[in-house]
């Protein structure tokens, strides 16, 4: 996918003025929220549980070469046939390639992440190859010009029924319809068409099992069965980091994702697919490809940014994010939005095409509170801020406000007159109503909020006084 | 027992009254107050800015300025979740200082959480009356575990009436330097805050942290709320409010 995420400012700024935008995040936060702190409550042992999930998830980070073999050689023996891409672009070749072999005239493709990062959709349809998005929501925002989705697990939340319902009418033809029941219905009897004509399925994968070279899919609307199970070919596009030893492994997560994610304690799907179509079984594909796309990921392997390939993609960091609740996923300019993509997206398109990225964070916590394999997400953002400053990347002006106030902190002599002028500025600027509205260089404060001004004397000087009053 | 308070940069400069406040607390509590008045700052901004080395400096001019206390306290839980977690990571690399930062970090306390947990304060002098809500700073929620001890502490004045907003443990939007920088999104956090604190129907807000105090108290006032008060819990706690 293109990076707009240089132009988060202008971006956040158009969505904050989006009032419908506004209303749809609002009432998504809320929701989601609660369902998530209810099925928490649900377990016996919430932190027990991360406990576990993060040992589970590190384990084959530590040695993510072996437990890749691993998986290629038990995907192997159940004849699917394992490749690797380096980059986007080659698995998007990958995957052309598999659709020239076989063949392919049309792809039904359930939700995948990581096909929004290659880019698939437009480099199938570049080959000639019909691509059609299955999941509700990545449906909607395909028939909508190929908006990109603004959510990892709900990608369309910022649309509501209304516009769903404009579109539908307007790119079926067919009468306005008012019901979620009555849309839904309206995409299914689309998408069945597309179902029984595909020729090549293609989905993400939640985990790979390497213990049985089985992909592991987590769904809550049944498109992905259609997919995997109907079409000839079926195509696994992942990231390297999804592998996961043993079964057991998937299961202990498992007790975490769907909760995380949208409140459920388990998804009304879950798939669990190995090999390709035996002699004498009724359904499946006949030939199963995985591709293995590094993209980035080998980049934080063994850094200081490691934890952050634990990451299960559950979405709670940013439906819990301030930020992301005002200003939803499209501002941050790539695939991945809100924490977890602030600290993904520098990452994987560079460091310096996405600068606002790890700063547009409060560091409130909230996404490490809710983040159930414990990844550090305000610690991440923070080591990248640092980056950015030992590469050169910040303003000027912002390195010379923090290197003069630096400066004088660390000597008293000069600190002390500087803050005693600087409150008694302050309070002049203040006046009567002792309330500043408007400060030079400080205009991203004044133009939103007053500065409450000081009452004109330090702490300092005054208990200076008091000691040598009382001694 | 001999306690350094850190007042904090902001309290020095534009709230003293909160240090003076604070203060008062510790001395009616019995303790040996000293306010070592060469400190400035906790180096937040510096390390919250990708600048650790500026981080580092003011860590170690605060872990030698309170080297010889009994206890640290802070009115404040995002300098004191600076103090307390973010300095022993600054010299993760440097055995004697990281050595120093964690006897520091063990000694420091914020200061409700200092009133009572460790002097387990059963008695407070404030008259302060008034319907409150209380908001609960990020760092002093999240990094420190502050929040039953203001409540506990705000629970001995049979004055106070709290009500709880809602979403009151949800950031207000200030992130120290993201409040200049992204300064709509920011308004557009705290105006949330503000609409859930004036459906509380409190006459008064209080909070632990200058930060979020001079974001809301400025986002409140520049919506045109004049009657809201906006107050740090030592000023009502001392009966300074």
């Amino acid at each position: 996918m293109h990076v707009q995420s240089m132009h988060f400012k202008s971006r956040a700024a158009m969505k904050l003025a989006d009032a419908r935008l506004q209303r749809n995040l609002g009432a998504f936060a809320d929701k989601v929220i609660t369902a998530r702190a209810a099925a928490i409550a649900e377990l016996d042992d919430f932190e027990g549980t991360r406990d576990a999930a993060v040992e589970r998830r590190n384990r084959p980070l530590a040695n993510l070469d072996a437990w890749l073999e691993r998986f290629e050689r038990e995907a192997t023996a159940r004849g699917a046939t394992v490749l690797y891409a380096q980059t986007h672009a080659e698995a998007a070749h990958l995957i052309v390639e598999i659709s020239r072999r076989h063949g392919v005239r049309k792809v039904t493709k359930s939700k995948s992440m990581v096909s929004e990062e290659v880019g698939l959709n437009q480099a199938l349809g570049a080959a000639g190859i019909e691509s059609v998005e299955t999941d509700l929501g990545e449906y909607i925002l395909q028939i909508n010009d190929n908006e990109p989705p603004s959510h990892i697990i709900a990608p369309v939340i910022h649309k509501d029924r209304d516009e769903v319902a404009d579109l539908f009418a307007r790119t079926h033809g067919t009468p306005r319809k008012t019901e979620i029941r009555q849309l839904t219905r309206e995409a299914r009897e689309v998408l069945r068409g597309h179902f029984l004509s595909s020729d090549m399925g293609v989905t993400g994968a939640n985990f790979l099992i390497a213990e049985t070279g089985s992909v592991a899919l987590v769904t809550n609307e049944g498109n992905e069965g259609m997919c995997t199970i109907l079409p000839r070919v079926h195509v696994v596009l992942a990231g390297i980091e999804k592998v996961l030893p043993t079964l057991e492994d998937a299961a202990t997560i498992m007790r975490l994702l769907p909760r995380s994610a949208t409140g459920q304690p388990i998804s009304n799907y879950f798939s669990l697919l190995t090999g390709t179509r035996a002699p004498g079984e009724a359904d499946g594909p006949e030939h199963t490809y995985f591709v293995l796309m590094d993209a980035g990921r080998t980049g934080l392997l063994g850094g200081e940014f490691q934890e952050m390939l634990r990451c299960i993609r559950c979405g709670a960091c940013m439906n819990h994010c301030p930020v992301y609740q005002k200003i939803g996923g499209h501002a941050y300019g790539w695939v991945y939005p809100g924490p977890m993509g602030s600290v993904l997206t520098p990452s994987f398109v560079g460091i310096e095409n996405a600068l606002d990225l790890p700063q547009a964070a409060t560091l409130c916590g909230q996404c490490s509170v809710v983040c159930p394999v414990r990844i550090p997400l305000p610690d991440l953002l923070r080591k990248l801020r640092e980056r950015q400053v030992e590469r050169g990347l910040r303003p000027w002006y912002e390195r010379a406000a923090i290197s003069a106030w630096a400066f004088a902190a660390v000597r008293p002599a000069l600190y002390r007159p500087l803050t005693r002028i600087g409150a008694r500025v302050l309070r002049w600027m203040g006046g009567e109503k002792g309330r500043i509205r408007s400060l030079p260089l400080a205009g991203g404060w004044t133009d939103h909020r007053d500065f409450p001004a000081p009452s004109g004397r330090t702490f300092i000087e005054q208990y200076r006084e008091r000691k040598a009053g009382r001694g | 027992m001999r306690v350094g308070l850190f007042v904090t940069c902001l309290v020095d400069v534009v709230r003293p009254e909160i240090g003076f406040s604070a203060l008062k607390l510790l001395e009616r509590a019995g303790c040996t107050v000293e306010v070592p008045t060469t400190q400035t700052c906790c180096g937040q901004p510096g390390y919250n800015s990708g600048d650790a080395a500026a981080g580092r400096a003011l860590a170690k001019k605060v872990i030698d300025e309170f080297s010889g206390f009994d206890y640290v306290v802070v009115p404040s839980g995002s300098c004191g979740g600076q103090i307390k977690v973010h300095f022993v990571e600054l010299f993760r690399d440097d055995p004697d200082l990281k050595a120093r930062a964690e006897d520091l970090a063990a000694r420091t306390y914020e200061l409700t959480d200092f009133l009572a947990t460790v002097l387990k304060i059963e008695r407070l002098e404030s008259d302060f009356r008034g319907r409150i809500t209380y908001h609960d700073s990020c760092c002093g929620l999240r990094e420190l575990g502050v929040s039953a001890q203001p409540r506990q502490l705000l629970a001995l004045l049979p004055g106070v009436q709290l009500t709880e907003m809602n979403d009151r443990t949800q950031c207000c939007g200030f992130g120290g330097t993201f409040s200049i920088k992204y300064g709509d999104v920011s308004g557009a956090i705290v105006d949330e805050k503000c609409r859930n604190i004036r459906a509380s129907g409190a006459e008064a807000v209080v909070l632990g942290d200058l930060g979020c105090m001079l974001n809301i108290e400025g986002r409140l006032r520049r919506t045109g709320d004049e009657t809201t008060r906006v107050l740090h819990v030592a000023q009502v706690l001392a009966g300074d409010a």
